[in-house]
């Protein structure tokens, strides 16, 4: 059983926190910090961005994060060095990479993979890799112990969302509305149907829900319509932009403090 | 796992969404849908009479095909070399060949409900060519626009709005085309339900390098038409590559004659590592949605392009160049700066005819190509848009005041 997995077995009925980390925003050293900062707020499972020039499936704030990422000279091979440490630190705490197609391309697929591996990373999400394009990628990231997450969305079919589920491994990531990502005011009411349709579909594979989801209510509300995880992404990295001006540590601060408040929400009334 | 699904004529589109390793569908799930119902609508379109009938009226009578092929007699005896005709898609409606992409797609967006259309666009052609065709067709065009080349091409950015569209200006990354695709295909993750993305060139995922391909492949019917009619095929086809929408559309017809070179010319900037030339200098790669060569740094980041012609400054270029390359059928050069606004100039004195600056990158070649050829030979370069849009620049590069 995966490290992933293994977290949901744990876990049982309380939900998992998956929380964003873009990797090398605003430099390597500070990412670190932050990795470590939402494990103590009590994140069950970290994913950790490789920043990409072309983020097409991204919202304003991650975007940014790629941006100052990219500005301060982070490679892909930093942000693995980035997650070998960070797992060093913090041995019980699964770490997804998240990244765009390309970068694992351009290293070359199965390179690419291994050393993901090699790294500690234990699973992969690409939002630009639908479930049509896995053919190389799925059965490679098998072979070296990657769980390679897949996405299905709103407008999935039944049909499709059967065989995503069929597919994906570790959990099944739902893109909670049809959009990019970034925080909400709101959760969607369609989005409760969406989960428990999800859920129909999925069997027993844990379904995860991401995009647009901020604060403890929005938690609440994503677990009490049967998600297994929440994924908070923007909400995180708007918080190491904007508090930076209150100098790093009252950043990490506020940034666990913020993961806290959520993994609280994870827990039930 | 994968469907199967159909491609356009056999032999052309080997199944998968794919040319030969290159292509396919690299988008978020959230598109996957739409791609799919696209292609669908596309090769229902295609079949239906009243669709191809309308599209062919409309580019007879509002964009003004057939265009002409022009002996260039000038240039020819300039050149000292194989005759050089023009494939005039300047004289069409909004002064370039993108028209012909655009009535078909808004037709079919018309065809499939959908009233919202969304665009990107570099230089503004396919932007002005977008919101003519959605004003022609009763469709409200947005068209989102990268904010450097917003001020590089006010006279685009007015026409659009003149034209009934609304200019969405893109403040990340580059700012420039690249971008706009990017802000364009998150808008189209947003708006899927509603919304048809317009797509200006022979890029992105399957099944637009297809489907524009195809629209623009009128280019090439003509050529070979005319030249059927004169009783032999031209020995040389050659045309400017940005993304590769009027170079495609050009070759399409040619690809099975043997006997005709097919020379795509890219643009070389100011040398290498400053260019916007992926078949020359590119890894192959994923970007907007299609695997490709595509101009990136050794990580994988996409780099940033640089050419004189803002029709020409992408990144990527469409994936069934990418298989025309790695097959050798096509062959890709590069002209730099220099020698585009060079023959900018000469075609200009000696044609009368001011081309646009992507289009003088073709003509800088051909000029080069005909020199190699016998007199008995004959090229034709696609002068694929007018240079009104171009004479700022030169002015200024000149010492010129306007």
């Amino acid at each position: 059983m995966s490290a992933i997995s293994s977290v949901f077995r744990r876990l049982g009925d309380e939900g998992a926190l998956v929380a964003y980390v873009m990797g090398g925003d605003p430099d390597i050293a500070t990412s670190a910090s932050v990795i470590d900062a939402v494990v103590r707020g009590g994140a069950d499972i970290v994913e950790v961005g490789i920043p990409f020039s072309d983020p097409i499936a991204d919202g304003k704030s991650i975007q940014a994060a790629d941006v100052r990422s990219l500005a301060a000279g982070t490679t892909p091979g930093q942000v693995l060095e980035l997650v070998a440490s960070a797992k060093a630190r913090n041995p019980k705490v699964p770490i997804i990479a998240m990244t765009y197609y390309n970068i694992l391309f351009s290293n070359g697929l199965g390179r690419f993979l291994e050393s993901a591996k090699a790294f500690g990373v234990d699973g992969l999400i690409v939002p630009d890799l639908p479930f049509d394009e896995i053919q190389e990628y799925a059965p490679l990231a098998k072979r070296y112990g990657l769980d390679a997450v897949l996405l299905a969305a709103p407008t999935t079919t039944p049909k499709r969302m059967r065989a995503i589920a069929k597919h994906t491994s570790g959990f099944l990531y739902l893109v909670s509305l049809t959009g990019v990502t970034g925080a909400r005011a709101d959760v969607q009411e369609s989005t409760v149907g969406l989960i428990q349709s999800a859920k129909r579909y999925a069997g027993k594979v844990p379904v995860g829900v991401g995009f647009g989801i901020s604060t403890p209510e929005h938690v609440r509300a994503i677990l009490a319509a049967g998600a297994d995880a929440v994924v908070v992404g923007s909400a995180i990295v708007d918080r190491v932009a904007h508090s930076q001006k209150d100098g790093p540590s009252m950043m990490l601060v506020n940034v666990e403090n913020y993961v806290r408040s959520l993994k609280d929400a994870t827990k039930g009334a | 796992m994968a469907s199967k699904r159909g491609g356009s004529r056999a032999g052309d589109y080997p199944g998968a969404g794919r040319f030969g390793a290159f292509g396919g569908q690299f988008v978020p799930e959230t598109l996957v849908p739409a791609v799919q119902e696209l292609e669908k609508a596309y090769l229902s379109a295609r079949k239906d009479k009243t669709f191809t009938a309308e599209l062919e009226r409309l580019l007879r009578e509002f964009a003004g095909r057939p265009t002409p092929v022009y002996f260039a007699a000038n240039l020819t005896s300039y050149a000292g070399g194989a005759r050089i005709f023009l494939k005039r898609e300047d004289l069409l409606h909004g002064g370039a060949h993108k028209i012909n992409n655009t009535i078909g797609q808004a037709l079919l967006a018309k065809r499939m409900g959908k009233r919202r259309i969304i665009a990107e666009t570099g230089a503004g052609q396919h932007g002005v060519a977008t919101a003519m065709a959605c004003a022609a067709l009763g469709l409200k065009a947005e068209v989102y626009m990268g904010t450097d080349d917003i001020e590089r091409q006010k006279l685009n950015v007015f026409r659009m709005k003149l034209l009934g569209a609304q200019v969405r200006p893109v403040d990340s990354g580059s700012r420039t085309l690249k971008d706009a695709i990017n802000e364009a295909l998150r808008d189209w993750v947003t708006n899927v339900k509603t919304t048809y993305y317009l797509l200006g060139s022979a890029v992105g995922p399957h099944p637009y390098p297809v489907m524009v391909r195809d629209f623009q492949s009128v280019i090439g019917r003509e050529v070979r038409a005319d030249f059927k009619r004169k009783g032999r095929l031209p020995d040389a086809m050659v045309a400017c590559v940005g993304g590769g929408s009027n170079s495609i559309g050009s070759f399409h017809a040619f690809v099975r004659d043997k006997g005709v070179r097919l020379v795509g010319v890219e643009a070389g900037g100011t040398g290498p590592g400053k260019n916007a030339a992926p078949l020359i200098e590119g890894r192959k790669g994923v970007l907007h949605g299609m695997l490709t060569y595509v101009l990136q740094d050794e990580n994988g980041q996409v780099r940033s392009t640089e050419s004189i012609s803002a029709g020409l400054d992408y990144p990527g270029v469409g994936p069934e160049h990418s298989q025309l390359k790695d097959s050798g059928r096509a062959t890709y050069v590069s002209v730099s700066d220099d020698e585009a606004v060079d023959a900018f100039h000469l075609i200009s004195e000696k044609e009368g005819i001011i081309p646009a600056l992507e289009s003088a990158h073709a003509v800088a070649y051909a000029v080069k190509l005909a020199k190699e050829m016998k007199k008995t030979q004959s090229i034709v370069v696609t002068l694929s848009g007018r240079g009104d849009k171009d004479v700022n620049t030169i002015a200024k590069r000149s010492g010129y005041e306007l």
